[in-house]
């Protein structure tokens, strides 16, 4: 059976397989949130409840609640309902539902790592590329050298060394926060970099970008790293093929070969690659939220480990570990569309 | 008579011999600068590490409040007793900076140990058993790989406890689906080839199989990835340890010295860029070594 160019009913399998595939790591990511809190040596009740101590009718009540006296598998069952709900618990600390906090902070960490991922692209995807056409020169010795470096940087030192050089010798940015205290701005969006545009305070957005600047920066640095090095390899491989010879003997432009022909090849994999760095990001953002106090999730996350506020910590990792797998399946099926190739594998 | 002389053509002479294997693979190796260098810091750094009690000018652990936040030696107000500077409880920043690095390797190679024999054998079974237990173990896998790296290990760590130990077993768990993926790609290439058949023909059981005759074949992916592990699991450590998760001070852990020292980043550099700049160096020349080791285990793929 000859396969169709493009075929509706083959697209839809393609996308249902794919989707299927998440389920049992769905599952698996709300295993290890379940499982998280009864890890925890001591009566998980109390340990929910925190160290102020709970009453024993309480205890009872909440007991029967949770389903801690029915058999771990029915207790499992009533915990995925409960999530399947969007309940994922109450912050001991405020008392607020642990969905509300995560959907408030994450604009911010959302803000963070799209600049990061846009300031590696912007400086990466060129690096690369020149790197490639220009083999073993020294700009490719440098690239190839400067991001070797990138990629084995311990970030958190990254940042101090950063703010050190930035903020305390040249003060030229802010050492840390989102958007200087004097600015109140309504959040619309969530996005500071939007919000303050639509406010009518115009001297608000240059503070917003000046705060940006040092964690964008330090959390783009491996990304950045891993995409120049990526993009050089790919272009490398393509600069190789039979149609990059044919198309510099029909007497193309240079530019014209490199940019049509070369780079449109060469983008499918670092494509791939900028998707994989979603997880690779949020991992850092825990990180760099932590070194400039940026008010995100990942700082909310490690906040709660030391206020030993465990539902924040158990679904907080629950949602970002959701969030990385939907990206990791936005790119698999983003893929599947560039590269046809890949669609009719399976 | 005639097979006689037939034959003496393809008997190699002496002088063809090809280069011992080891020969040829340093021959390759060399070629690449920067995994020399590499190989190079590494080997100072275990140096430093196992003479620590002879080349530390202090003892890390000693207090003194007196000289606290002293500027390395080229510094105004340094002195060469103490070359890196002191921290703000007065303790010689070089000397914690040496036992350190016995830290820092020893979490290296403890993680990478766990993660190789643990990683390995799951990949062996994966490879061998296939059906339901294959596909149990390697979703378990998808799902480690799934979530943020570091994520996971402070999940583990903040469920663990912080400390050293656990610091370790967590990062041992977040790298391991790497080995247990390489382990079971070898097996599934390998068990199709003749010698596993005739190994099996000759009546191998299948632990024999597993260990004597696929795992060798595919000890050079294992070393590289092993290489590259060991920077990934200093990176991590030191970064639980700035988060406070990872070793505790005192500890002369680089990471923990980080944390340890940050609010002094305003009035002290030296504070905050010798631990930094020490996770650096040691993570670059793993990093190094295991691309170095990658391109001359498969010479083809660099030429």
């Amino acid at each position: 059976m000859a396969a169709p160019p493009f075929s509706v009913l083959a697209m839809l399998r393609f996308i249902l397989t794919r989707v299927s595939l998440i389920i049992p790591t769905f599952i698996g990511i709300t295993l290890l949130a379940f499982f998280l809190i009864r890890l925890v040596p001591g009566d998980p009740i109390e340990t929910l409840a925190g160290e102020r101590g709970i009453d024993p009718v309480r205890h009872e009540q909440l007991r029967k609640e949770y389903g801690f006296d029915k058999p771990i598998i029915v207790q499992y069952g009533i915990y995925l309902a409960r999530v399947l709900q969007g309940d994922l618990g109450k912050s001991m600390i405020t008392q607020e539902p642990v969905l509300n906090e995560f959907s408030a902070l994450f604009p911010a960490t959302i803000e963070l790592a799209l600049c990061a991922i846009l300031f590696a692209l912007i400086l990466g995807l060129p690096a690369g590329i020149i790197a490639a056409i220009r083999r073993n020169s020294i700009f490719d010795h440098g690239v190839m050298g400067i991001s070797l470096a990138g990629y084995s940087m311990p970030i958190f030192w990254w940042g101090l060394i950063l703010i050190l050089l930035f903020s305390v010798q040249f003060d030229l940015t802010p050492v840390s926060g989102r958007i200087d205290v004097l600015y109140y701005i309504e959040p619309i969006t969530g996005f500071l970099l939007i919000d303050t545009l639509l406010s009518d305070e115009p001297e608000a957005f240059w503070s917003a970008v000046r705060h940006l600047i040092l964690p964008t920066i330090v959390l783009g640095t491996v990304p950045l790293a891993v995409i120049a090095r990526m993009t050089r390899s790919a272009m490398l491989e393509v600069l190789g093929e039979d149609y990059i010879r044919t198309a510099k003997a029909k007497g193309l432009s240079r530019f014209r070969v490199v940019a049509l022909h070369a780079l449109r090849n060469a983008l499918i994999p670092v494509v791939t690659v900028i998707g994989l760095q979603i997880g690779v990001l949020f991992t850092g953002a825990i990180l760099t939220e932590t070194i400039f106090s940026w008010p995100g999730v990942g700082k909310w996350l490690i906040d709660a480990i030391f206020r030993r506020d465990y539902p924040v910590l158990q679904g907080g990792a629950l949602l970002l570990g959701v969030v990385v797998m939907s990206v990791n399946l936005l790119v698999d099926l983003a893929y599947g569309l560039i590269n046809p190739r890949i669609r009719h594998t399976r | 008579m005639t097979t006689e002389t037939m034959e003496a053509p393809a008997v190699a002479s002496p002088t063809a011999t090809p280069p011992h294997p080891l020969r040829e693979f340093w021959g390759y190796f060399s070629a690449n600068h920067g995994a020399v260098a590499g190989l190079v810091i590494i080997v100072a750094v275990v140096l430093l590490a196992l003479l620590a009690d002879v080349i530390a000018p202090h003892d890390p652990n000693i207090t003194n409040t007196t000289i606290a936040l002293k500027p390395p030696f080229w510094q105004e107000g340094g002195s060469i007793a103490y070359p890196l500077g002191t921290d703000p409880i007065g303790r010689d920043i070089l000397s914690r900076l040496i036992y350190g690095a016995q830290l820092s390797l020893l979490i290296g190679i403890v993680v990478v140990a766990i993660s190789i024999a643990v990683g390995t054998v799951l990949g062996l079974v994966a490879g061998f058993f296939r059906g339901l237990t294959e596909i149990f173990i390697m979703r378990l896998m998808d799902i480690i790989l799934t979530l943020p790296s570091l994520l996971l290990a402070i999940v583990i760590v903040a469920v663990l406890g912080p400390g050293l130990m656990n610091a370790m077993l967590a990062v041992a768990l977040v790298i391991l689906p790497h080995y247990v993926r390489l382990a079971r790609a070898a097996v599934i290439t390998e068990t199709s080839k003749d010698y596993v058949t005739a190994a099996r023909v000759s009546g191998a059981g299948t632990t024999r199989l597993m260990f004597r005759e696929v795992l060798p074949n595919c000890t050079a992916p294992l070393i590289v990835q092993a290489s590259l592990g060991i920077s990934t699991a200093i990176l991590d450590a030191a970064a639980l340890g700035f988060l406070g998760l990872g070793a505790q001070p005192p500890s002369p852990e680089w990471g923990t010295m980080l944390a340890d020292a940050r609010e002094f980043v305003l009035r002290a550099w030296w504070v905050v860029t010798f631990p930094g700049l020490a996770i650096l160096i040691t993570v670059l020349a793993f990093n190094l070594l295991g691309d170095g080791l990658r391109d001359a285990f498969d010479p083809k793929l660099k030429r």
